[in-house]
């Protein structure tokens, strides 16, 4: 399977969250990326954007449903959002989304930084296998993988996406 | 039947996470960076409108004091409840204990009650260490000072300070003044700057105030505050524990202050830059100045506030590491 290429998809996702975001008459939206993934995407998005507006940092290891499973990240790092929630449009960004579970999570951490007036989500790849109700606003392409296949994005400069393929 | 492997650890599980905390003697470096990285997360947590995250919740944390404390005792009640754990605090002198039950039966019906975590609190060095060997080694167990020996949340809580404020351990010079022969602070402090890389570690006391073998631990020891505080980075000062003392050990408080007091005069001997530090409860006027303790250079209520975080780090690291070897044991059991 050929994998598309980030640089590629960028120019039309950017346009995609334009016209979002004006259907809904938000003018000035906060913009926030998931480490690690959604952090460069989210860099490369305002970029395309031409946009300067600062960039909010969520670290969601504190709030994942798997933590009896898995246990602590052991990189977890601050999160870090350099304005208010309360009351504001956020645009929350990530890489890649698959079962929606990292998504749940962050909007629980959100909430605990106050009460958004909208959430829109931003991901550069669906990959067709959600678990929950949680479906992108703005994304970049959609695929399906088979059950042994997994998709890795490294960045920030070049973003690349590689396919990579775990034996049972 | 799979071979017994040689014992690893009492305090990490067979993936080299910690399961329990009890001393930091043998902890590795990684593990203690992996610590002061997770409270630094913590603190963030701190800082927001809703200050609790939801990772452990469902689980119970019990706090078991056998011996008196404010401070560690509200900052373990605080630090779990961030973690959205549920709660219980035991002050064994108010309890069954005084009816005659003994430390084992206590235990052993707190964990029939369910609980994830033990924070254990106790006169007698080796307490946590005999718990988490002896009576609950399923459940996280958490050294939260027993006797002399080792008090290792405070330790780290001390090493977060340090960090924050100085960026790092390589190239500073640290002094641990007062009451070393009956502080578990000293111990877990020494340990922990020696294993982070402090490459002048000093201890400054009178030679009563001593505990016998200090040298082993790398430090260099003064019995004058004037040559052991010259040019030092930070000033960790004791508290005076009368109530461990059995007497004969200082002429008087009077005399100890005079000579071994942080008063703001002393302070001048350190860099202008030198960070004041102190477990507390502090002793005003006995081991530290008020001057001092509520001056400029004082961290000590910062200390109070990294504890919070450094806790929160542990209880939810050791729960971690509990869970992933009840997983690797259930599947060894699979495998048989």
């Amino acid at each position: 399977m050929n994998l598309p290429s980030p640089a590629e998809l960028l120019p039309q996702m950017a346009a995609a969250l334009i016209r979002h975001l004006n259907q809904r008459q938000i003018s000035e939206p906060r913009f926030i990326g998931i480490r690690t993934g959604g952090v460069w995407v989210a860099q490369a998005l305002l970029e395309t954007l031409g946009n300067p507006a600062p960039l909010g940092i969520l670290d969601v290891s504190f709030y994942r449903d798997d933590f009896t499973q898995k246990g602590l990240h052991p990189q977890v790092q601050p999160s870090e959002l350099p304005f208010e929630v309360e009351g504001q449009h956020l645009v929350l960004i990530d890489d890649v989304l698959m079962s929606g579970r990292t998504i749940r999570a962050a909007l629980n951490e959100l909430f605990d930084y106050g009460r958004p007036a909208s959430v829109t989500l931003v991901c550069l790849l669906d990959l067709n296998a959600r678990e929950l109700p949680i479906s992108p606003d703005v994304v970049g392409a959609t695929l399906s993988l088979a059950a042994d296949q997994r998709v890795k994005l490294s960045g920030p400069t070049p973003l690349t996406l590689e396919l990579q393929t775990f034996a049972n | 039947m799979t071979p017994i492997d040689a014992p690893r650890p009492l305090q990490l599980n067979d993936q080299g996470q910690l399961r329990h905390f009890l001393t930091l003697d043998g902890l590795p470096r990684e593990l203690l960076t992996e610590i002061l990285d997770t409270a630094d997360s913590f603190l963030e947590v701190g800082a927001r409108a809703v200050k609790k995250v939801p990772l452990l919740r469902g689980k119970t944390v019990c706090n078991v004091f056998f011996e008196n404390s404010t401070r560690t005792r509200t900052t373990f009640e605080l630090a779990a409840q961030r973690l959205s754990a549920d709660v219980i605090t035991l002050n064994v002198s108010t309890s069954s204990t005084s009816k005659g039950e003994s430390l084992f039966d206590t235990l052993r019906n707190l964990e029939a009650m369910a609980a994830d975590i033990f924070v254990v609190r106790h006169a007698d060095s080796g307490a946590a260490h005999f718990i988490a060997e002896h009576v609950c080694p399923n459940l996280a167990i958490i050294n939260g000072g027993d006797g002399r020996h080792a008090h290792p949340t405070q330790g780290m809580l001390d090493m977060l300070t340090i960090r924050r404020h100085k960026g790092g351990f390589e190239h500073l010079s640290v002094a641990i003044v007062g009451d070393i022969l009956h502080s578990r602070v000293a111990r877990s402090n020494m340990l922990a700057l020696k294993t982070l890389g402090c490459p002048d570690i000093r201890v400054i006391a009178p030679k009563t105030l001593l505990p016998v073998g200090i040298e082993q631990y790398g430090v260099s020891v003064y019995s004058d505050m004037a040559a052991g505080l010259k040019d030092v980075d930070v000033v960790i000062m004791l508290r005076l524990q009368r109530e461990r003392m059995s007497g004969g050990l200082l002429p008087s408080e009077g005399e100890f202050y005079r000579l071994f007091g942080l008063t703001e005069q002393r302070l001048k001997l350190a860099k202008p830059d030198a960070l004041v530090m102190h477990p507390g409860p502090i002793n005003r006027g006995v081991e530290i100045e008020s001057a001092v303790a509520d001056g400029p250079q004082s961290v000590i209520l910062n200390q109070v506030t990294y504890g919070i975080a450094v806790r929160m780090a542990v209880l939810s690291m050791a729960m971690s590491g509990q869970n992933a070897q009840r997983q690797l044991n259930q599947e060894a059991e699979e495998s048989n």
